[in-house]
């Protein structure tokens, strides 16, 4: 410990019942046991403006540097607790203890006097506080693809001051809308033709002297780091930009007919969807048309999910024919016909023209036949199949999205993003749709996931909102999304490092790369401050100046384990900070009763749990550990990503270590909650604590 | 560009908090106006997302840690913006604001609720849990609790006064007004949903006959532990539920447009239902399935669960039978091509999507969507706009911040 307390400080509040809960005394006592030469005060309430003065008092007259706030929850009042130049530890007395245990007692009373114990360990444990700022600070943005996203994107970028590089692999912009026939038909009465937006939006980026364009140019290679990352671009003359963050937009291709050969992909007169459009824009228009929605979308056999597009697409392309044909017969087959919002328009149009017959059902077979196209068509809502004969087929192929590796990204965890089912490359897609697991790339438009154009346009400028909120942060030397704001980072003692690589490998965001050693090289611009690598490092080498191992150690330490004959267990629970720490400051606020024997440590992630201090605790007499994070699994909850899950594969490792120690697996236990689970986790705690006094004391606790 | 006045966003719902902490975390002062005593809007009374199941709380409880830790944002709850003149750069915004009966020195400790003898219709499902000083969840935000002064009695009664250990109280308080100077505005109010009296021959006001919005919110009572999910009417348990698709959507007697969420938000509920209640059979009745995107794999997996049965076809009407007083659905199905009729206990019209009026005004269609009309700073955002989903409001709210810090 740095010094035996003379800067910092002990304030308790004694309002909402915490007073009535708990002796003041005993815990001013029991923390001046620790630091003799704490300065402890006490108020009935802090938090009010009196509170606010008294306390501002206190810091400013024992010049305190430190200071430690027994109180309430420290997800409450965090605007009003905050003091220049003092580093502020926030114990939580109240939802955690006096709110959750039985008032007035002993149990209650030596579990807060623990919980400051630790609080004060930690505080201790501390380290001055830096934040990281890349030497090169670039603030230009970098716009991958010259679609109607990409253009948007450069266009909505270069409006608010940033410099824009547009790159394009064809010679011209524009992407898929630049051959297309009744584009107004998509946007109904009510929006501007997102068509003609498109085309105006060629000039306008043409025109913009914010925006540099680089078509027939594809990404040679992208390393660094959010604020300074170093593109190479390819086309001819290599170019060399920096950039500070990137959008991607580089948009879909059509799911592959090829594998449709049942709905007679191959035959003459059977196209795609965008076949047919190119047919169309010639202005070749067959007499008789029969449509097929869904030609691979919703098939698990192909694409499971929906492609959003096709319906509109295709129901637009049957009013151009009938436009242009008015002779003409069309059909459409469909399961379900999906135009959302205002879009049901198109479809009413479609359904008052008496030249086109629509039919719920699934195609069975396409075929020749009378030197026609046949399809055959079951599970009509007729009652009965049925064949139709038409001059051409169109398949409404659904939309898969580009691969993002041509970002062509020089990092260890590979070229792209990483990516969820199907190629979707968001992680936490209803929340914060533009979090992606490489930060300051943020992807835009189809590459994301199937969307119409008038979402693309939406999604494009959210994109460059979070390209520029990164460049912001970087040049603040803060995190972004979702500990926005930390300006704490990962540093690392090499001294000690082993080259284990176990970092590079499980740090969810990529931060690390590697040299040919296999040593990290650190890209504190990429972190997303979870501390999953903390809790991977094997040689204890990593930490934050406001989390650390030698932090949490010394607190798992200041706990006062009773001996074994009294018959009073002690467990202590890790709880995840975003959500399980939450849903137990809710359980109570109900209330809830919660066994006095727990000991809580809230971390940034369960990933950043460090297998030393589950060896620190079990040495230092703890008769359980409990670790509670978000769900993980394909619908996970962890915000960063696979930290909960990581936890537990290293429980079944640490498992082998119990066994080495001869101690019971059971002492060691996972478990995940939703945040909304406050009954959930009370139960979890509490049964664990009675499996736990089931168990027996810990055997190493008298050692 | 930083202006010296802050950016104002009118509306705390998903898309408001949305376009707040993203302006604030690119560096720039935000005010945040929400018109209820807590910010979360709808989706924080949801029971849970599509389509990954996911509570609301998870995702907003991080935003409220970005808002509690950005000192670029202030906010106010029960506020409402009543006046808005000058133009872009300068906008001067007249915001109303309840009557505090419970001001900030309110810690949360929740006493005054504890003796408030005055029980609130909340939403007619958690009345027996919701008095009129009241907290919603132990995850709202603000963390404090607020009297509804439409329920209190005040000093008739004032048994909260003196529980109350931190002078928080004050039932004489009046409403208020604040002037702000503001650079730009994000218009974000939100929706409500469509107004299910005027849906004829559906028996709105039977209580078992429940909206989506409704139904989610007693979902979210039993998955909350506030209540158990059983006939409104007479409290028996509930064995066959029907949801009826496009109750007012997609019909030119109500809503000409489709309202994009409803038909996930039936298949949600219903597969949460078969996750919780095994036992309560469920019945879809729709015109088409709009599951676009991902949302179709929760199709998929309704499809696959067996126990939830997908009709192609319109209801008719609910009727109620005055002898067992169960409820009854008549519907087209369009597979069988015949009438048929179903004994349900409880009715669930997905209702559209109806965009929230404001109190200055808008541009606007003939349902009320706010309609981008070229005036320059001021900008609305996600389904004020047009009906869209969590994801897509929180897409383009982020857009609308970006507009709001282009230059022009």
């Amino acid at each position: 410990m740095k010094e035996n307390g003379e800067h910092t400080g002990f304030a308790l509040c004694t309002g909402c019942s915490i007073g009535e809960a708990l002796n003041g005394e005993s815990l001013s006592g029991a923390a001046r046991k620790l630091l003799p030469s704490l300065k402890c005060t006490n108020h009935p309430a802090l938090c009010s403006e009196e509170g606010m003065e008294h306390l501002t008092e206190f810091v400013r007259k024992n010049r305190l540097s430190r200071l430690a706030l027994a109180a309430c929850s420290p997800r409450v009042h965090q605007d009003r607790f905050r003091f220049e130049n003092v580093d502020l530890e926030r114990i939580n007395l109240r939802e955690q203890v006096a709110w959750s245990m039985e008032p007035g007692h002993e149990d209650t009373r030596m579990c807060a006097e623990d919980q400051v114990r630790m609080g004060l360990a930690g505080l201790a444990g501390r380290t001055e506080s830096n934040s990281y700022i890349p030497e090169i600070q670039s603030t230009e943005i970098l716009v991958l693809g010259g679609g109607i996203a990409g253009m948007t994107a450069a266009l909505e970028g270069a409006d608010a001051g940033y410099a824009v590089h547009l790159v394009e692999m064809e010679q011209e912009l524009g992407g898929h809308m630049r051959r297309i026939v009744s584009p107004d038909a998509f946007s109904g009465k009510r929006d501007r033709s997102p068509v003609q937006e498109m085309k105006d939006r060629v000039v306008q980026v043409q025109a913009h002297p914010g925006i540099s364009i680089h078509t027939s140019s594809t990404i040679g290679s992208i390393a660094g780091e959010p604020g300074n990352f170093s593109v190479e671009i390819r086309n001819g003359n290599p170019e060399r930009l920096s950039v500070g963050a990137i959008v991607l937009a580089t948009g879909w291709t059509p799911y592959e007919a090829r594998n449709l050969k049942h709905l007679g992909y191959g035959l003459k007169g059977v196209h795609t969807l965008e076949e047919f459009e190119d047919l169309l824009f010639q202005d070749d228009v067959p007499g008789s048309v029969l449509f097929v929605l869904c030609a691979g979308s919703r098939d698990r056999e192909h694409l499971p999910y929906c492609s959003s597009y096709c319906c509109s697409a295709a129901l637009k392309q049957v009013l151009h024919v009938r436009k242009r044909n008015p002779g003409s017969q069309v059909y459409v087959v469909y399961r379900d016909i999906r135009t959302p919002g205002f879009q049901e328009e198109l479809y009413k149009q479609v359904q008052e023209d008496e030249g086109v017959f629509m039919t719920k059902g699934l195609v069975d077979v396409v075929e020749n036949g009378n030197g026609r196209l046949r399809t055959g068509i079951k599970d009509t809502l007729l009652g009965e199949d049925v064949l139709i004969e038409t001059d051409a087929v169109v398949l409404a192929t659904g939309m898969v999205p580009r691969k993002t590796d041509a970002l062509e990204l020089q990092y260890r965890k590979g070229k792209g993003l990483p990516e969820l089912a199907h190629g979707f490359s968001d992680s936490h897609f209803i929340c914060f749709p533009y979090e992606t697991r490489r930060t300051g790339i943020c992807a835009a438009g189809t590459v994301r996931a199937p969307l119409d154009m008038v979402s693309c346009l939406e999604d494009a400028t959210g994109a460059m909102m979070k390209a520029i909120q990164c460049v912001e942060c970087v040049k603040r030397g803060e995190s972004v999304h979702p500990r926005a704001g930390d300006t704490s980072y990962p540093e690392l003692y090499m001294e000690r490092c082993t080259d284990c690589k176990r970092c590079t490998e499980e740090c969810p965001f990529g931060s690390y790369d590697q040299n040919e050693k296999g040593t990290p090289l650190p890209h504190p611009a990429r972190c997303r401050r979870c501390g999953i690598c903390l809790g991977s490092c094997p040689e204890r080498v990593i930490g934050f100046s406001d989390f650390s191992i030698n932090m949490v150690s010394s607190a798992i330490k200041a706990v006062e384990v009773p001996d074994e004959f009294e018959e009073k267990p002690r467990v202590l629970v890790f709880l995840c900070e975003n959500d399980a720490y939450p849903a137990l400051d809710a359980a109570g606020i109900a209330r809830l009763k919660i066994s006095p024997f727990v000991r809580v440590i809230p971390v940034r992630c369960l990933g950043s749990i460090n297998k030393v201090w589950i060896s620190d605790a079990l040495s230092h007499g703890y008769d359980g550990i409990l670790q509670i994070g978000c769900k993980p699994g394909d619908d996970y909850q962890c915000h960063f990503i696979h930290g909960s899950q990581l936890t537990e594969d290293r429980a079944e490792n640490l498992k082998e270590t119990l066994e080495t120690m001869m101690l019971e697996p059971e002492r060691i236990r996972t478990r995940f909650v939703e945040i909304s689970e406050k009954e959930r986790i009370a139960e979890i705690i509490n049964e664990y604590v009675e499996e736990v006094e089931m168990l027996g004391p810990n055997p190493f606790k008298s050692l | 560009m930083n202006s010296e006045y802050p950016i104002l966003v009118v509306g705390g719902g998903i898309a408001g908090i949305t376009a707040t902490v993203e302006l604030a975390e690119a560096g720039h002062q935000v005010v945040l106006i929400e018109r209820e005593p807590y910010l979360g809007g709808n989706v924080g009374k949801l029971n849970n997302y599509f389509p990954k199941m996911c509570p609301p709380e998870c995702g907003l409880e991080i935003n409220y840690q970005r808002i509690r830790s950005n000192p670029r944002i202030s906010y106010y709850t029960g506020a409402e913006l009543t006046s808005l003149s000058g133009s872009p750069g300068e906008f001067s915004a007249e915001i109303s604001l309840s009557a505090r009966l419970i001001n900030n020195r309110c810690t949360a400790c929740g006493n005054c609720a504890e003796v408030c003898p005055e029980v609130r219709d909340a939403s007619g499902f958690l009345s027996s849990t919701l008095r009129a000083a009241y907290m919603p969840g132990g995850l709202s935000f603000p963390m404090k609790y607020t009297i509804d002064e439409a329920f209190c009695r005040k000093e008739e009664c004032g048994l909260c006064l003196p529980v109350c250990e931190f002078d928080a109280i004050h039932l004489e308080a009046r409403p208020g007004t604040v002037m702000l100077q503001v650079h730009r505005v994000i218009l974000a109010t939100g929706w409500s949903a469509y107004d299910a009296s005027r849906l004829e021959g559906f028996s709105y006001e039977h209580p078992d006959v429940v909206t989506n919005l409704e139904f989610d919110q007693m979902l979210a009572a039993e998955n909350r532990g506030l209540q158990k999910l059983t006939r409104i009417s007479d409290g028996e348990p509930v064995k066959r539920i029907a949801f009826v698709q496009c109750a007012g959507s997609r019909d030119e007697n109500h809503l000409p447009y489709c309202s994009a969420v409803c038909c996930s938000a039936s298949v949600k509920q219903s597969l949460t239902l078969a996750e919780s209640h095994p036992e309560i059979e469920t019945e879809i009745f729709y015109i088409d399935l709009r599951l676009s995107g991902r949302n179709e794999m929760l199709l998929d997996k309704a499809v696959h669960t067996g126990s939830i049965r997908l009709t192609k076809g319109k209801v008719g009407k609910v009727t109620r039978d005055p002898k067992t007083n169960r409820l009854e659905v008549e519907v087209e199905d369009i597979r069988l091509n015949s009438k048929r009729k179903e004994n349900v206990d409880l009715v669930v019209l997905a209702t559209g999507l109806v965009p929230n009026r404001l109190s200055i005004p808008v541009p606007v269609d003939e349902h009320g969507f706010i309609q981008w009309d070229g005036r320059e700073g001021i900008f609305p955002a996600a389904t004020c706009k047009r009906p869209m989903d969590v994801s897509t409001s929180v897409k383009d709210a982020t857009a609308a911040a970006l507009k709001t810090i282009q230059s022009g």
